[in-house]
Protein backbone atom coordinates (compact mmCIF):
# COMPACT_ATOMS: atom_id res chain seq x y z
CA UNK A 1 0.00 0.00 0.00
CA UNK A 2 1.13 3.97 -0.72
CA UNK A 3 0.99 5.97 2.12
CA UNK A 4 -1.74 7.86 2.35
CA UNK A 5 -1.15 11.44 3.03
CA UNK A 6 -2.99 14.15 4.76
CA UNK A 7 -3.35 15.95 2.39
CA UNK A 8 -5.51 13.91 -0.20
CA UNK A 9 -8.39 15.49 -2.48
CA UNK A 10 -11.14 13.69 -0.61
CA UNK A 11 -13.46 14.70 -3.66
CA UNK A 12 -11.88 12.22 -6.02
CA UNK A 13 -10.37 10.05 -3.16
CA UNK A 14 -10.87 6.14 -4.12
CA UNK A 15 -10.94 6.29 0.02
CA UNK A 16 -13.49 8.66 0.87
CA UNK A 17 -13.92 9.52 4.73
CA UNK A 18 -17.85 8.98 5.86
CA UNK A 19 -19.46 9.78 9.12
CA UNK A 20 -22.46 8.24 10.16
CA UNK A 21 -24.65 9.50 12.89
CA UNK A 22 -27.68 6.79 14.06
CA UNK A 23 -30.12 7.75 16.26
CA UNK A 24 -33.41 5.54 15.62
CA UNK A 25 -33.95 4.42 18.82
CA UNK A 26 -32.03 3.73 22.23
CA UNK A 27 -28.67 3.76 21.00
CA UNK A 28 -26.91 6.77 19.86
CA UNK A 29 -24.00 6.15 17.73
CA UNK A 30 -21.67 7.46 15.53
CA UNK A 31 -18.79 5.83 12.96
CA UNK A 32 -16.01 7.20 10.63
CA UNK A 33 -15.11 4.58 7.59
CA UNK A 34 -12.15 5.41 5.36
CA UNK A 35 -12.81 3.59 2.46
CA UNK A 36 -14.01 0.12 3.60
CA UNK A 37 -11.77 0.77 7.10
CA UNK A 38 -13.45 0.97 9.89
CA UNK A 39 -11.82 4.21 12.13
CA UNK A 40 -14.10 4.97 14.54
CA UNK A 41 -17.16 3.60 16.32
CA UNK A 42 -18.99 4.86 19.17
CA UNK A 43 -22.07 3.99 21.07
CA UNK A 44 -23.67 5.02 23.84
CA UNK A 45 -26.14 2.71 25.16
CA UNK A 46 -29.04 3.63 27.06
CA UNK A 47 -30.14 0.18 27.88
CA UNK A 48 -29.35 1.11 31.62
CA UNK A 49 -31.61 4.59 31.69
CA UNK A 50 -34.41 2.24 30.17
CA UNK A 51 -34.23 -0.57 32.44
CA UNK A 52 -36.47 0.66 35.04
CA UNK A 53 -39.34 1.01 32.68
CA UNK A 54 -38.67 -2.11 30.45
CA UNK A 55 -38.58 -0.42 27.13
CA UNK A 56 -37.44 2.34 25.41
CA UNK A 57 -39.29 5.67 26.50
CA UNK A 58 -38.88 8.30 23.62
CA UNK A 59 -37.96 11.43 25.66
CA UNK A 60 -35.78 9.76 27.62
CA UNK A 61 -34.37 8.60 24.35
CA UNK A 62 -33.99 11.85 22.98
CA UNK A 63 -32.40 13.83 25.90
CA UNK A 64 -29.90 10.89 25.92
CA UNK A 65 -29.32 11.28 22.49
CA UNK A 66 -28.61 15.32 22.55
CA UNK A 67 -26.45 14.93 25.51
CA UNK A 68 -24.05 12.03 23.92
CA UNK A 69 -23.98 12.96 20.77
CA UNK A 70 -21.74 16.15 20.72
CA UNK A 71 -19.52 13.99 22.87
CA UNK A 72 -19.18 10.80 21.12
CA UNK A 73 -18.66 13.35 17.86
CA UNK A 74 -15.49 14.35 19.28
CA UNK A 75 -14.22 11.04 20.71
CA UNK A 76 -14.76 9.03 17.24
CA UNK A 77 -13.00 12.12 15.54
CA UNK A 78 -9.75 11.98 17.78
CA UNK A 79 -9.90 7.98 17.71
CA UNK A 80 -9.82 8.43 13.62
CA UNK A 81 -7.22 10.87 14.30
CA UNK A 82 -9.33 12.80 11.86
CA UNK A 83 -10.73 16.48 11.46
CA UNK A 84 -14.19 17.14 10.34
CA UNK A 85 -13.03 19.23 7.69
CA UNK A 86 -11.86 15.79 5.68
CA UNK A 87 -14.74 14.28 5.58
CA UNK A 88 -16.66 13.25 2.17
CA UNK A 89 -20.27 12.71 3.20
CA UNK A 90 -22.23 12.92 6.22
CA UNK A 91 -25.04 10.69 6.94
CA UNK A 92 -28.02 9.98 9.45
CA UNK A 93 -30.27 7.41 9.65
CA UNK A 94 -33.35 8.91 8.86
CA UNK A 95 -35.95 5.77 8.98
CA UNK A 96 -37.83 4.26 10.54
CA UNK A 97 -37.52 4.66 14.24
CA UNK A 98 -38.89 7.10 16.86
CA UNK A 99 -39.14 10.78 15.32
CA UNK A 100 -37.89 12.81 17.89
CA UNK A 101 -34.54 10.48 18.22
CA UNK A 102 -34.06 10.48 14.39
CA UNK A 103 -34.76 13.73 14.54
CA UNK A 104 -31.34 14.41 16.51
CA UNK A 105 -28.91 12.46 14.55
CA UNK A 106 -30.28 13.91 10.80
CA UNK A 107 -30.15 17.58 11.92
CA UNK A 108 -26.88 16.76 13.56
CA UNK A 109 -25.38 15.26 9.80
CA UNK A 110 -27.37 18.07 8.26
CA UNK A 111 -25.70 21.11 9.96
CA UNK A 112 -22.02 19.55 9.38
CA UNK A 113 -22.74 18.62 5.46
CA UNK A 114 -23.94 22.46 5.52
CA UNK A 115 -21.20 23.80 7.62
CA UNK A 116 -18.46 21.94 5.69
CA UNK A 117 -20.37 22.18 2.30
CA UNK A 118 -20.19 18.59 1.85
CA UNK A 119 -23.11 16.22 0.84
CA UNK A 120 -25.25 14.61 3.15
CA UNK A 121 -27.17 10.74 2.56
CA UNK A 122 -29.85 9.87 4.14
CA UNK A 123 -29.86 6.36 5.11
CA UNK A 124 -32.55 3.53 5.78
CA UNK A 125 -31.40 1.99 9.12
CA UNK A 126 -33.01 -1.05 7.64
CA UNK A 127 -30.75 -0.84 4.70
CA UNK A 128 -27.75 -0.52 7.01
CA UNK A 129 -28.90 -3.84 8.63
CA UNK A 130 -29.37 -5.65 5.21
CA UNK A 131 -25.96 -4.88 3.73
CA UNK A 132 -24.34 -5.34 7.51
CA UNK A 133 -23.37 -9.29 6.45
CA UNK A 134 -21.43 -7.54 3.87
CA UNK A 135 -19.24 -5.21 5.80
CA UNK A 136 -15.81 -4.13 4.71
CA UNK A 137 -16.41 -6.37 1.74
CA UNK A 138 -14.58 -5.39 -1.37
CA UNK A 139 -16.49 -7.81 -3.40
CA UNK A 140 -19.87 -5.97 -3.40
CA UNK A 141 -23.09 -6.92 -2.36
CA UNK A 142 -24.23 -10.46 -3.57
CA UNK A 143 -27.52 -11.41 -4.57
CA UNK A 144 -29.59 -13.10 -1.06
CA UNK A 145 -32.23 -13.46 0.65
CA UNK A 146 -31.71 -11.33 3.88
CA UNK A 147 -33.49 -11.99 7.26
CA UNK A 148 -33.68 -8.74 9.20
CA UNK A 149 -34.65 -9.94 12.76
CA UNK A 150 -34.58 -7.08 15.65
CA UNK A 151 -36.86 -5.38 18.50
CA UNK A 152 -38.79 -3.16 15.93
CA UNK A 153 -38.66 -5.69 12.81
CA UNK A 154 -38.40 -9.01 11.57
CA UNK A 155 -38.83 -9.26 7.58
CA UNK A 156 -37.15 -11.19 4.64
CA UNK A 157 -35.84 -9.79 1.75
CA UNK A 158 -34.62 -10.43 -1.45
CA UNK A 159 -31.60 -8.45 -2.21
CA UNK A 160 -30.55 -8.20 -6.00
CA UNK A 161 -28.07 -5.37 -5.16
CA UNK A 162 -27.01 -1.94 -3.78
CA UNK A 163 -31.02 0.03 -3.58
CA UNK A 164 -32.54 -3.19 -5.29
CA UNK A 165 -34.70 -4.71 -2.80
CA UNK A 166 -37.63 -6.59 -2.52
CA UNK A 167 -39.73 -7.09 0.39
CA UNK A 168 -40.85 -11.03 0.53
CA UNK A 169 -42.15 -11.41 3.88
CA UNK A 170 -42.79 -9.69 7.36
CA UNK A 171 -44.15 -10.26 10.64
CA UNK A 172 -48.23 -9.88 10.78
CA UNK A 173 -48.21 -8.58 14.22
CA UNK A 174 -45.05 -8.33 16.86
CA UNK A 175 -41.36 -8.61 15.81
CA UNK A 176 -39.76 -11.23 17.09
CA UNK A 177 -37.19 -9.29 19.23
CA UNK A 178 -40.79 -7.72 21.03
CA UNK A 179 -41.73 -11.33 21.76
CA UNK A 180 -38.71 -11.46 23.81
CA UNK A 181 -38.89 -8.57 25.76
CA UNK A 182 -42.75 -9.37 26.18
CA UNK A 183 -42.01 -12.84 27.29
CA UNK A 184 -39.38 -11.78 29.39
CA UNK A 185 -41.42 -9.16 31.04
CA UNK A 186 -44.09 -11.91 31.95
CA UNK A 187 -41.42 -14.15 33.57
CA UNK A 188 -39.93 -11.19 35.63
CA UNK A 189 -37.06 -11.00 33.81
CA UNK A 190 -35.15 -7.76 32.90
CA UNK A 191 -35.09 -5.41 30.01
CA UNK A 192 -33.66 -6.25 27.30
CA UNK A 193 -35.28 -9.48 27.33
CA UNK A 194 -33.61 -11.30 24.73
CA UNK A 195 -29.94 -11.59 26.29
CA UNK A 196 -31.89 -12.53 29.66
CA UNK A 197 -33.73 -15.07 28.35
CA UNK A 198 -30.80 -16.77 26.12
CA UNK A 199 -29.21 -16.70 29.64
CA UNK A 200 -32.07 -18.12 31.40
CA UNK A 201 -32.53 -20.84 28.74
CA UNK A 202 -28.72 -22.49 28.76
CA UNK A 203 -29.08 -25.94 30.01
CA UNK A 204 -32.58 -25.53 29.12
CA UNK A 205 -34.66 -28.58 27.95
CA UNK A 206 -36.24 -26.48 24.37
CA UNK A 207 -38.95 -29.66 24.18
CA UNK A 208 -39.93 -29.47 27.74
CA UNK A 209 -43.15 -26.88 26.43
CA UNK A 210 -45.36 -27.42 23.40
CA UNK A 211 -45.37 -23.98 22.48
CA UNK A 212 -47.14 -23.08 18.74
CA UNK A 213 -44.52 -22.40 15.48
CA UNK A 214 -46.82 -19.57 13.87
CA UNK A 215 -47.57 -19.39 10.37
CA UNK A 216 -45.17 -22.27 9.80
CA UNK A 217 -47.63 -23.98 6.71
CA UNK A 218 -49.16 -20.55 5.82
CA UNK A 219 -47.70 -20.50 2.10
CA UNK A 220 -45.94 -17.52 2.62
CA UNK A 221 -43.23 -15.65 3.81
CA UNK A 222 -44.98 -14.21 6.74
CA UNK A 223 -44.19 -14.52 10.61
CA UNK A 224 -46.56 -14.38 13.52
CA UNK A 225 -44.98 -13.89 16.70
CA UNK A 226 -48.77 -12.66 18.87
CA UNK A 227 -50.28 -16.31 19.34
CA UNK A 228 -46.68 -17.53 20.95
CA UNK A 229 -46.72 -14.73 23.41
CA UNK A 230 -50.37 -15.66 24.14
CA UNK A 231 -49.36 -19.14 24.01
CA UNK A 232 -46.99 -18.46 27.05
CA UNK A 233 -49.15 -16.17 28.85
CA UNK A 234 -51.60 -18.77 29.38
CA UNK A 235 -49.05 -21.83 29.77
CA UNK A 236 -47.79 -19.76 32.95
CA UNK A 237 -50.62 -20.02 35.39
CA UNK A 238 -50.97 -24.00 34.69
CA UNK A 239 -47.18 -24.55 35.85
CA UNK A 240 -46.72 -24.78 39.24
CA UNK A 241 -43.71 -22.64 40.24
CA UNK A 242 -42.37 -21.09 36.89
CA UNK A 243 -39.16 -18.98 38.48
CA UNK A 244 -37.72 -22.22 40.06
CA UNK A 245 -34.58 -22.29 38.37
CA UNK A 246 -34.97 -25.77 36.02
CA UNK A 247 -38.24 -24.52 35.15
CA UNK A 248 -37.97 -21.48 34.14
CA UNK A 249 -35.07 -22.57 32.04
CA UNK A 250 -36.78 -25.20 30.12
CA UNK A 251 -39.94 -22.32 29.60
CA UNK A 252 -37.10 -20.15 28.30
CA UNK A 253 -35.56 -22.86 25.98
CA UNK A 254 -38.69 -23.89 24.62
CA UNK A 255 -40.32 -20.74 24.07
CA UNK A 256 -36.35 -19.56 22.58
CA UNK A 257 -36.24 -22.42 20.10
CA UNK A 258 -40.17 -22.18 19.08
CA UNK A 259 -39.29 -17.95 17.60
CA UNK A 260 -35.54 -20.13 16.24
CA UNK A 261 -37.53 -22.44 14.56
CA UNK A 262 -39.96 -20.22 12.49
CA UNK A 263 -36.98 -17.97 12.16
CA UNK A 264 -35.00 -20.62 10.02
CA UNK A 265 -37.58 -22.89 8.33
CA UNK A 266 -39.13 -19.77 6.78
CA UNK A 267 -35.86 -18.38 5.69
CA UNK A 268 -34.59 -21.39 4.09
CA UNK A 269 -38.40 -21.52 2.34
CA UNK A 270 -37.85 -17.89 1.09
CA UNK A 271 -34.49 -18.46 -0.09
CA UNK A 272 -35.69 -21.54 -1.87
CA UNK A 273 -38.52 -20.15 -3.38
CA UNK A 274 -36.47 -16.72 -4.38
CA UNK A 275 -33.67 -19.90 -5.92
CA UNK A 276 -31.13 -17.97 -4.22
CA UNK A 277 -28.03 -20.02 -2.66
CA UNK A 278 -27.63 -17.23 -0.14
CA UNK A 279 -28.89 -16.63 3.22
CA UNK A 280 -27.98 -13.16 5.44
CA UNK A 281 -28.95 -12.69 8.64
CA UNK A 282 -28.53 -9.33 10.14
CA UNK A 283 -30.32 -7.02 13.14
CA UNK A 284 -30.23 -7.27 17.34
CA UNK A 285 -31.62 -10.86 17.30
CA UNK A 286 -29.07 -12.47 15.13
CA UNK A 287 -27.14 -12.37 18.22
CA UNK A 288 -29.02 -14.97 19.61
CA UNK A 289 -26.29 -17.81 19.92
CA UNK A 290 -29.63 -20.24 19.58
CA UNK A 291 -30.62 -18.96 16.02
CA UNK A 292 -26.96 -18.82 15.15
CA UNK A 293 -26.56 -22.62 15.22
CA UNK A 294 -30.29 -23.74 14.19
CA UNK A 295 -29.63 -21.35 11.20
CA UNK A 296 -26.18 -22.87 9.96
CA UNK A 297 -27.42 -26.35 11.12
CA UNK A 298 -30.60 -25.76 8.65
CA UNK A 299 -28.67 -23.91 5.81
CA UNK A 300 -25.89 -27.08 6.15
CA UNK A 301 -28.71 -29.38 5.69
CA UNK A 302 -30.20 -27.40 2.74
CA UNK A 303 -26.91 -26.74 1.13
CA UNK A 304 -27.30 -22.62 1.23
CA UNK A 305 -24.30 -20.45 1.82
CA UNK A 306 -24.97 -18.83 4.89
CA UNK A 307 -23.70 -15.09 6.09
CA UNK A 308 -24.49 -13.30 9.43
CA UNK A 309 -23.66 -9.88 10.22
CA UNK A 310 -20.72 -9.57 12.76
CA UNK A 311 -22.14 -9.62 16.36
CA UNK A 312 -20.85 -6.19 16.89
CA UNK A 313 -23.16 -4.88 13.98
CA UNK A 314 -25.80 -6.43 14.90
CA UNK A 315 -27.17 -4.70 17.47
CA UNK A 316 -28.09 -0.77 16.44
CA UNK A 317 -24.31 1.00 15.50
CA UNK A 318 -23.74 3.50 13.39
CA UNK A 319 -20.85 1.33 11.50
CA UNK A 320 -23.27 -0.14 8.99
CA UNK A 321 -25.18 2.96 8.45
CA UNK A 322 -21.64 4.46 7.45
CA UNK A 323 -21.00 1.53 5.13
CA UNK A 324 -24.27 1.51 3.63
CA UNK A 325 -23.93 5.64 2.93
CA UNK A 326 -20.45 4.80 1.58
CA UNK A 327 -21.89 2.07 -1.43
CA UNK A 328 -24.64 4.80 -1.83
CA UNK A 329 -21.96 7.56 -1.94
CA UNK A 330 -19.88 4.79 -4.48
CA UNK A 331 -22.92 4.80 -6.38
CA UNK A 332 -22.97 8.32 -6.57
CA UNK A 333 -26.17 9.20 -4.37
CA UNK A 334 -26.97 12.38 -2.11
CA UNK A 335 -30.18 13.50 -0.15
CA UNK A 336 -30.92 16.87 -0.56
CA UNK A 337 -31.09 18.70 2.98
CA UNK A 338 -34.41 19.57 2.96
CA UNK A 339 -35.39 15.52 3.16
CA UNK A 340 -37.36 15.07 6.15
CA UNK A 341 -36.80 12.29 8.52
CA UNK A 342 -39.24 9.90 8.30
CA UNK A 343 -40.59 6.89 11.61
CA UNK A 344 -42.95 4.98 8.98
CA UNK A 345 -39.50 5.18 6.83
CA UNK A 346 -40.17 1.79 3.97
CA UNK A 347 -37.44 -0.08 2.59
CA UNK B 1 -73.65 -2.41 25.97
CA UNK B 2 -73.82 -5.86 25.77
CA UNK B 3 -70.87 -8.22 26.09
CA UNK B 4 -69.73 -9.88 22.90
CA UNK B 5 -67.64 -13.38 23.20
CA UNK B 6 -65.26 -14.36 20.68
CA UNK B 7 -64.03 -17.95 20.22
CA UNK B 8 -61.27 -17.36 17.77
CA UNK B 9 -58.95 -14.38 16.59
CA UNK B 10 -61.01 -15.18 13.58
CA UNK B 11 -64.19 -14.09 15.11
CA UNK B 12 -62.28 -10.86 16.87
CA UNK B 13 -61.08 -9.54 13.48
CA UNK B 14 -65.39 -10.07 12.19
CA UNK B 15 -66.65 -8.74 15.27
CA UNK B 16 -64.18 -5.62 15.07
CA UNK B 17 -65.07 -5.32 11.13
CA UNK B 18 -68.78 -5.54 12.03
CA UNK B 19 -68.22 -2.53 14.81
CA UNK B 20 -66.02 -0.08 12.14
CA UNK B 21 -68.88 0.58 10.20
CA UNK B 22 -70.24 2.87 12.23
CA UNK B 23 -66.84 4.54 13.03
CA UNK B 24 -66.74 8.51 11.82
CA UNK B 25 -63.97 10.90 11.45
CA UNK B 26 -62.28 11.97 15.30
CA UNK B 27 -63.61 8.81 16.96
CA UNK B 28 -61.25 7.56 19.76
CA UNK B 29 -60.94 3.56 20.53
CA UNK B 30 -59.86 3.22 24.02
CA UNK B 31 -58.64 -0.42 24.12
CA UNK B 32 -58.00 -2.23 27.48
CA UNK B 33 -56.90 -5.54 27.95
CA UNK B 34 -53.87 -8.06 29.00
CA UNK B 35 -51.12 -9.29 27.20
CA UNK B 36 -52.44 -11.66 24.69
CA UNK B 37 -56.04 -10.52 25.20
CA UNK B 38 -56.32 -10.01 21.27
CA UNK B 39 -56.10 -5.63 21.44
CA UNK B 40 -53.50 -5.78 17.49
CA UNK B 41 -56.06 -8.56 16.64
CA UNK B 42 -59.00 -6.41 16.77
CA UNK B 43 -57.28 -3.35 15.05
CA UNK B 44 -56.59 -5.84 11.71
CA UNK B 45 -60.38 -6.32 12.00
CA UNK B 46 -61.35 -2.09 12.39
CA UNK B 47 -58.76 -1.83 9.64
CA UNK B 48 -60.54 -4.40 6.95
CA UNK B 49 -64.03 -3.00 8.30
CA UNK B 50 -62.20 0.70 7.03
CA UNK B 51 -62.04 -1.11 3.75
CA UNK B 52 -58.09 -0.73 3.78
CA UNK B 53 -56.11 -4.02 2.91
CA UNK B 54 -53.30 -2.56 5.05
CA UNK B 55 -52.18 -4.97 8.30
CA UNK B 56 -51.96 -3.70 11.54
CA UNK B 57 -49.18 -4.64 13.39
CA UNK B 58 -47.70 -4.13 16.66
CA UNK B 59 -46.84 -0.41 17.13
CA UNK B 60 -44.68 -1.14 20.58
CA UNK B 61 -41.66 -0.22 18.76
CA UNK B 62 -42.34 3.41 17.36
CA UNK B 63 -45.57 4.21 19.35
CA UNK B 64 -47.83 5.14 16.81
CA UNK B 65 -48.59 3.42 13.33
CA UNK B 66 -50.71 5.43 10.61
CA UNK B 67 -52.86 3.36 8.14
CA UNK B 68 -53.94 5.40 5.33
CA UNK B 69 -55.15 3.28 3.12
CA UNK B 70 -59.25 3.19 3.92
CA UNK B 71 -62.32 5.02 4.13
CA UNK B 72 -60.65 6.70 6.89
CA UNK B 73 -57.47 7.27 8.20
CA UNK B 74 -57.05 4.88 11.08
CA UNK B 75 -54.57 5.94 13.70
CA UNK B 76 -53.36 3.24 15.74
CA UNK B 77 -50.72 3.87 19.50
CA UNK B 78 -49.46 1.85 21.62
CA UNK B 79 -49.11 2.98 25.53
CA UNK B 80 -47.43 0.43 26.52
CA UNK B 81 -44.14 1.59 26.85
CA UNK B 82 -44.96 5.53 27.94
CA UNK B 83 -44.21 6.75 31.23
CA UNK B 84 -45.22 9.51 31.13
CA UNK B 85 -48.17 11.98 29.87
CA UNK B 86 -45.36 14.59 28.56
CA UNK B 87 -44.28 11.68 26.34
CA UNK B 88 -47.18 11.72 24.10
CA UNK B 89 -46.60 15.32 23.55
CA UNK B 90 -43.21 14.47 21.62
CA UNK B 91 -45.41 11.88 19.09
CA UNK B 92 -48.10 14.34 18.34
CA UNK B 93 -50.58 12.91 19.77
CA UNK B 94 -53.18 15.63 20.52
CA UNK B 95 -53.08 16.30 16.94
CA UNK B 96 -53.64 13.54 15.64
CA UNK B 97 -57.25 12.77 17.44
CA UNK B 98 -58.08 16.08 15.73
CA UNK B 99 -57.16 15.22 12.05
CA UNK B 100 -60.28 13.48 11.01
CA UNK B 101 -59.18 10.17 11.55
CA UNK B 102 -59.92 7.29 14.11
CA UNK B 103 -57.45 6.98 16.72
CA UNK B 104 -57.19 3.84 18.59
CA UNK B 105 -55.10 3.21 21.63
CA UNK B 106 -53.83 0.01 23.02
CA UNK B 107 -53.04 -0.01 26.73
CA UNK B 108 -55.37 2.92 27.34
CA UNK B 109 -56.36 2.46 30.58
CA UNK B 110 -52.05 3.14 31.70
CA UNK B 111 -53.00 7.06 30.69
CA UNK B 112 -57.03 7.47 30.82
CA UNK B 113 -56.17 11.16 31.08
CA UNK B 114 -54.58 11.33 28.24
CA UNK B 115 -57.81 10.56 26.21
CA UNK B 116 -60.96 12.94 25.74
CA UNK B 117 -64.31 12.36 26.96
CA UNK B 118 -65.45 11.23 23.45
CA UNK B 119 -63.23 8.14 23.58
CA UNK B 120 -65.16 4.97 23.75
CA UNK B 121 -63.46 1.92 26.07
CA UNK B 122 -63.78 -1.11 24.70
CA UNK B 123 -62.55 -3.57 27.33
CA UNK B 124 -61.41 -6.95 26.65
CA UNK B 125 -61.33 -10.00 29.03
CA UNK B 126 -59.82 -13.36 28.53
CA UNK B 127 -61.45 -16.50 30.10
CA UNK B 128 -59.40 -19.03 28.72
CA UNK B 129 -57.25 -19.47 26.28
CA UNK B 130 -59.23 -19.14 23.24
CA UNK B 131 -62.35 -17.16 24.56
CA UNK B 132 -62.16 -13.07 24.74
CA UNK B 133 -65.48 -11.30 25.95
CA UNK B 134 -65.63 -7.79 24.71
CA UNK B 135 -67.45 -4.88 26.46
CA UNK B 136 -67.82 -1.47 26.08
CA UNK B 137 -67.74 0.66 29.62
CA UNK B 138 -69.37 3.65 30.50
CA UNK B 139 -66.77 6.21 31.86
Amino acid sequence: MVNITPLLQHSIAPHPLLLAIETSCDETAIAILRGRALLASEVASQSAAHQPYGGVVPEVASRHHLRHAPQLLERATSDAGISLGQVAAFAATSGPGLASSLMIGASLAKGLALGFDKPYLAINHLEGHLLSPFFGSEAGIEPNVALIVSGGHTMLVEVNGVGDYRIIGRTVDDAAGEAFDKVAKMLGLAYPGGPEIERCAQGGDPARFGLPRSMLNSGDANFSFSGLKTAVRYLLPKIAAPEDGKVLSDLCASFQRAVVDVLVAKTIAAARAARRSLVTVSGGVSCNHELRTQMSLGCKRAGLELRFAAPRLCTDNAAMIAFAALLRWERGDSTPLTTEINPNLAL
Amino acid sequence: MATFTSNSAAETIAFARAWAQALVPNDVVALVGDLGAGKTHFVKGLLRGLESTEEATSPTFTLIHEYRGGRLPLFHFDFYRLNQLSELAEIGFDEYLDDGGVAVIEWADRFPEALPERARWLRIEAPSASERNFTEEEK
